[in-house]
C-alpha cells in the first residue's frame, strides 16, 4: 500500500514541536519516545505499520484544540485514533504525523433517561456506553464486534454497525450532537439532546468521515430501553439459494428480526472444530433472532419456523431458554476466533443487495479455486453486509499480495451486483484505491471538496478514504 | 415566469451547465417553506417513475420527481411503506399539486413514526443528483449499510435544493404493520402529558407515536401513545402501558383501523392548525423542555409531537410574538425553530457562526454559481 513520502522538513521540527506542545498539555501526554510511540504503529489492520512522529494524549477538548491548532500552524499532519481496532488502517500513521489519541476522554457527561440520551467523552468505548445505563434497563444499540474496545470517536468517524442494526440502525442513526475541533482548533457544537438539527445534516456528513473533517470530543448518543427478552431460531439448509430465499420471505412476511446472520459450510466447519456449539453439518446456516415479551417472541418465532419449513431445512432448532440461546450464538459469535486458528485472515465487508446472495456466494467459491485461498462466509444476511474471511499464510512469501488482489476482487463484485465496498468497517487505506470502482471522477471530487472546506491544508489523517492520485492535486495545492 | 422541467437527469444537467441565472428548484411545490426565492421554477416532476423495487430486500429506487402517492399504492401492494410517515404539507400551507419523494428527501420530511423508527435522512440509501456546475453526482447506493466515502446523502436530505438537483434516491422501506393500537388519554396538562409520553418512550414497548394536543378533536387535551405490530402483541402491550401510566388516569385504546389512522394524519398533518389564523411554527427540542417554552409563550398554542421532542407552534397575531422571541425560549435549553408558515424572512434557525462558515463553505463548493434556491437556508455563493 502506498504512502506519501514523509516529509523530513516536519521531522526536522521535531523539537521544536514537542517544546510548542508542552506549553499546552502535561507532560506524559505527550510520547516521543521511539519505543513508546511503536504501540501507536499500526491498527487492527497489522499487515501495515508505521510509528508516528509523536503521540498525543488530551484530556479534554481544550487540550484537543491547543494541540490541533500548534499542528496546523505548524502543518503538522494529525492522525485522530479511537482504540486503534480500524480493521481497515483508518489510524494508520505515517512517520512526520502526529497520533492524536482520545483514550483519556472517557467521562459519561450526562445521563437522561426521561429524554433518553446519554452525552459521553469519546474515548468512552461502545460497552461501557451501554455499561453506565444497563444497570437502569437501557442500552445503546450499535453494536460492532469490537464493542469492548472500541472508542466511540471511532464508531462515529466509521459510522460502525454491528450485528442488530437491522431494527436499530448504525451509528449514524444513533448519535444526536457532537462536540467536534476542527484542524485549526475551533471548536464546533452540532445538535444535542434534540431530534434532526438545525441547517445542513452535518452531523450526518461527520460521521464515518474517518476522522479526517474534525476531532469529535463529545457525543449525545441516543439510548434506548433494553426489550423484555430476546431469542434465536437457528436453521440449516442444504443449499444456499434457499437459505436466500428464506431470508428474503422472513422480511416479506412483516417480521423484522433484530439480526439475521448467515454462516456457510467451511464457516460451519471451522467454528465447529472450535467451539462445538453443535451445528449442523451444512451449506447455509441462518441465525434469526427476535425481541420482546415471552409471548410476543413466541408468536415471532412460530411465523419464522413457519415460513423456514417451508423452504425444506435439514435443521431447525428454536431456542426455548437463556441457555439454548447462548448455544446458538456461541458459533457465530467465535467464528472470527475459528477461521484465525486455521490461519492468518483478512475480513472483508462488501455489502450487496440481498436479492444477489446466492450469485455472489458463488462467484466467490469459484475465485477461492482460481486464487488457491479458501473463504469462509459469515455475514449479517438482513441487510446484505458481507463478511468474507479469506485465509492466508503471513509468513509465506507472496500470499498476503494474492490475499489482497482476492479481496479487491470479491469487493470489485459486490459494486457489480449493485453493492458498496465497505458496509461498516471503512475505507481507511485498505479500500482507498478501490474507490475507483465505485465512484467517478467526479463522484469522489465532490467529496473531497468536502475535505477542501473543513481542513483546507489536507492535514486530517492524511492518504486514507481517497486514491492518492486522485487527492494529489489538492494536497499539493494545500502545501 | 419561465418553468424547466427537463425529462430526463441529462436534460437537468445541460438545463444547469448553461444556466446564469438563479433557479427556483422544487418537486410538486406543495412546501414552499422559507418563500419564494427568485428565479425561474426548475421542477424534478418530469423525472418520475420507479426504478426498482425489491420488497424482500426492502429496498426502493425511485425518481426524484415521483409523486409520494405513487410510492406509497407500490409499497402498499407488497405491504410495505415508508415508515418515517411523511407529512402531506398541502392542508396546513393551502397548497394544492402533488407533493413527490423528492421533496420529501430534499426537506427531510418526517412524521410521528420518526421517533422510533427515524427521520426520512435514516431511510434514504443513496442519492443522484445534479451539482451547481451541471455534474451529475452519485453517492450512497442501494444497500442498507454503506460507509464507503463520505455520506453525502445525509447532507442532501434537508438541504432544500440548495446544494444540488436531487435526480434519483434509494430507500429503505418497512412491513406495514398488522395491527395498530391508540392508547388515549385525556385532560392531562402539557407537563403530565410529556411526562407520560417520556415514561411510555423509555418503556420496552416500542411506542411508534406519542403526541399531545392541547386541543383534540371536542376540544378538550388529547394524548396519544401508538402501538404497532402483530394483533395480540399490541393487546398485550396496551395493557402493560395501562398499567405503568397509570398515574395519568385511565386509558382508552383504539384499534379500530381507519379511526388510528385518520388520529395520526391529524397529527402528522397538523390539522388542527390548518384552518387557524396565525404564524405555524415548528420547534425541535428536548423532550422535557418542550411545556415550559410553550409556557414562555403566552397566547400561543401547541401541538407536541415525539414525545414533546417536536412542537408544532399556532402564532395568532394578536399575540405579538416574533420569531425573535420564539429562538430566545429557545436559547439556553438547546433546539431550533422554523417558521412553515408565515410572512417572516426568518424562516431558518440562525446558525453559530462557526457552522454557518462549514454551511457556506459546503454552499460554495456544491453551487459555486450561486443558482440553487439563492435565499433559502442562509445565502447562496
Amino acid at each position: 500500500m502506498e504512502m506519501p513520502l514523509p516529509d523530513p522538513e516536519i521531522i526536522a521540527r521535531k523539537a521544536e514541536l514537542i517544546d510548542r506542545l508542552r506549553a499546552v498539555l502535561p507532560d506524559d501526554a505527550i510520547i516521543s519516545d521511539a519505543n513508546e510511540t511503536r504501540v501507536y504503529e499500526c491498527d487492527a489492520l497489522t499487515a501495515y505499520k508505521c510509528p508516528p512522529l509523536l503521540a498525543v494524549l488530551p484530556a479534554s477538548t481544550q487540550e484537543v484544540s491547543d494541540t490541533l491548532r500548534i499542528c496546523h500552524e505548524m502543518d503538522v499532519p494529525v492522525v485522530p485514533r479511537g482504540s486503534g481496532t480500524s480493521l481497515a488502517g483508518g489510524a494508520l500513521p505515517t512517520a512526520d504525523s502526529v497520533i492524536l489519541g482520545v483514550a483519556r476522554l472517557n467521562e459519561v457527561l450526562e445521563t437522561d433517561y426521561d429524554n433518553r440520551f446519554i452525552r459521553v467523552q469519546s474515548g468512552r468505548t461502545n460497552l461501557s456506553v451501554t455499561g453506565a445505563v444497563e444497570a437502569d434497563g437501557f442500552f445503546y444499540a450499535p453494536d460492532p464486534s469490537s464493542q469492548l474496545a472500541c472508542a466511540i470517536a471511532g464508531n462515529i468517524a466509521m459510522n460502525s454497525g454491528g450485528a442488530h442494526c437491522l431494527k436499530y440502525g448504525v451509528t449514524t442513526n444513533n448519535l444526536m450532537g457532537v462536540t467536534m475541533v476542527l484542524m485549526d482548533g475551533q471548536v464546533v457544537e452540532l445538535g444535542g439532546a434534540y431530534l434532526d438539527a438545525e441547517g445542513y445534516d452535518l452531523l450526518g456528513l461527520i460521521c464515518g468521515s474517518e476522522g479526517q473533517l474534525g476531532v469529535v470530543t463529545e457525543a449525545t448518543l441516543r439510548i434506548l430501553r433494553k426489550p423484555e427478552g430476546a431469542r434465536p431460531v437457528l436453521i440449516g439448509f442444504d443449499d444456499i439459494v434457499v437459505a436466500g430465499a428464506c431470508v428474503s420471505d422472513i422480511i416479506k412476511a412483516g417480521v423484522l428480526p433484530v439480526a439475521i446472520e448467515f454462516m456457510d459450510r467451511p464457516c460451519i466447519r471451522a467454528t465447529e472444530a472450535f467451539a462445538g456449539a453443535g451445528y449442523p453439518d451444512c451449506e447455509a446456516l441462518l441465525i434469526v433472532e427476535v425481541e420482546g415479551s415471552d409471548a410476543e417472541i413466541d408468536e415471532q418465532l412460530e411465523t419464522i419456523v413457519r415460513i423456514a419449513q417451508s423452504h425444506n431445512p435439514v435443521e431447525l432448532r428454536e431456542s426455548k431458554s437463556a441457555d439454548e440461546s447462548a448455544k446458538i450464538w456461541l458459533g457465530r459469535k467465535s467464528a472470527f476466533g475459528a477461521m484465525g486458528q486455521i490461519n492468518d485472515y483478512m475480513c472483508l465487508d462488501g455489502t450487496i443487495p440481498v436479492s444477489q446472495l446466492p450469485y455472489v456466494l458463488k462467484r466467490i467459491g469459484e475465485m477461492s479455486r482460481e486464487y488457491g485461498l479458501d473463504v469462509g462466509n459469515v455475514f449479517h444476511a438482513g441487510d446484505g453486509n458481507m463478511h468474507p474471511l479469506i485465509l492466508f499464510d503471513a509468513n509465506k512469501p507472496g500470499d498476503l499480495e494474492l490475499c489482497e488482489a482476492f479481496g479487491a476482487d470479491i469487493l470489485r463484485l459486490c459494486v457489480e451486483v449493485g453493492g458498496c465496498l465497505t458496509g461498516e468497517h471503512g475505507v481507511g487505506i485498505e479500500k482507498r484505491d478501490l474507490m475507483t470502482d465505485q465512484y467517478a471522477p467526479d463522484d469522489l471530487d465532490i467529496q473531497m471538496a468536502v475535505k477542501d472546506v473543513f481542513d483546507p491544508k489536507w492535514l486530517l489523517n492524511p492518504a486514507k478514504v481517497f486514491p492518492l492520485d486522485a487527492s494529489d492535486d489538492r494536497r499539493i495545492a494545500a502545501e | 415566469m419561465t418553468a424547466f422541467t427537463p425529462k430526463t437527469e441529462a436534460e437537468l444537467a445541460q438545463i444547469v451547465t448553461e444556466a446564469e441565472a438563479p433557479f427556483r428548484v422544487q418537486g410538486g411545490g406543495t412546501r414552499p417553506i422559507g418563500g419564494p426565492t427568485n428565479g425561474a421554477i426548475l421542477s424534478t416532476s418530469g423525472l418520475s417513475g420507479i426504478e426498482l423495487y425489491e420488497p424482500g430486500a426492502l429496498t426502493l429506487v425511485v425518481r426524484a420527481g415521483t409523486p409520494v402517492a405513487e410510492v406509497e399504492k407500490v409499497l402498499d401492494a407488497e405491504g410495505q411503506r415508508l415508515a418515517f410517515e411523511p407529512m402531506d404539507h398541502r392542508g396546513l400551507l393551502g397548497t394544492e399539486g402533488e407533493p413527490t419523494i423528492g421533496g420529501v428527501v430534499a426537506a427531510n420530511i418526517s412524521g410521528p413514526r420518526r421517533i422510533q423508527v427515524g427521520a426520512c435522512r435514516d431511510h434514504l440509501l443513496g442519492v443522484r443528483f445534479v451539482d451547481g456546475q451541471g455534474r451529475i453526482i452519485k453517492n450512497g447506493g442501494r444497500v442498507m449499510k454503506n460507509v464507503t466515502g463520505y455520506d453525502l446523502v445525509k447532507l442532501m436530505a434537508g438541504s432544500y435544493g440548495t446544494l444540488g438537483v436531487l435526480t434519483e434516491l434509494s430507500l429503505k422501506v418497512l412491513p406495514t404493520s398488522h395491527a395498530t393500537g391508540t392508547l388515549l388519554f385525556e385532560g392531562l396538562s402539557d407537563e403530565d402529558a410529556v411526562k407520560a409520553l417520556s415514561m411510555a418512550l423509555g418503556s420496552p414497548y416500542e411506542v411508534t407515536g406519542a403526541a399531545h394536543l392541547q386541543r383534540g378533536v371536542d376540544g378538550a387535551p388529547v394524548t396519544m401513545i401508538r402501538l404497532e405490530g402483530f394483533e395480540n402483541s399490541v393487546a398485550y402491550r396496551a395493557e402493560a402501558l395501562q398499567k405503568q401510566l397509570a398515574e395519568f388516569g385511565s386509558a382508552t385504546l383504539e384499534t379500530d383501523p381507519a379511526r388510528t389512522k385518520a388520529g395520526w394524519e391529524y397529527v402528522r398533518d397538523v390539522v388542527p392548525f390548518q384552518t387557524a389564523q396565525g404564524d405555524v411554527w415548528r420547534l425541535s427540542v428536548k423532550p422535557g423542555d418542550a411545556p415550559g417554552i410553550v409556557a414562555a409563550l403566552p397566547g400561543v398554542q401547541a401541538l407536541y409531537d415525539w414525545g414533546g421532542g417536536l412542537i408544532w407552534l399556532l402564532v395568532p397575531e394578536e399575540t405579538g410574538i416574533t420569531g425573535t422571541q420564539i429562538r430566545a425560549a429557545l436559547a439556553a435549553k438547546g433546539g431550533h425553530a422554523t417558521l412553515v408558515r408565515g410572512q417572516s424572512r426568518e424562516v431558518f434557525q440562525p446558525l453559530n457562526s462557526a457552522v454557518a462558515a462549514l454551511s457556506a463553505g459546503l454552499r460554495q463548493k456544491f453551487d459555486p454559481k450561486g443558482i440553487f434556491n439563492p435565499g433559502l437556508m442562509g445565502q447562496a455563493a
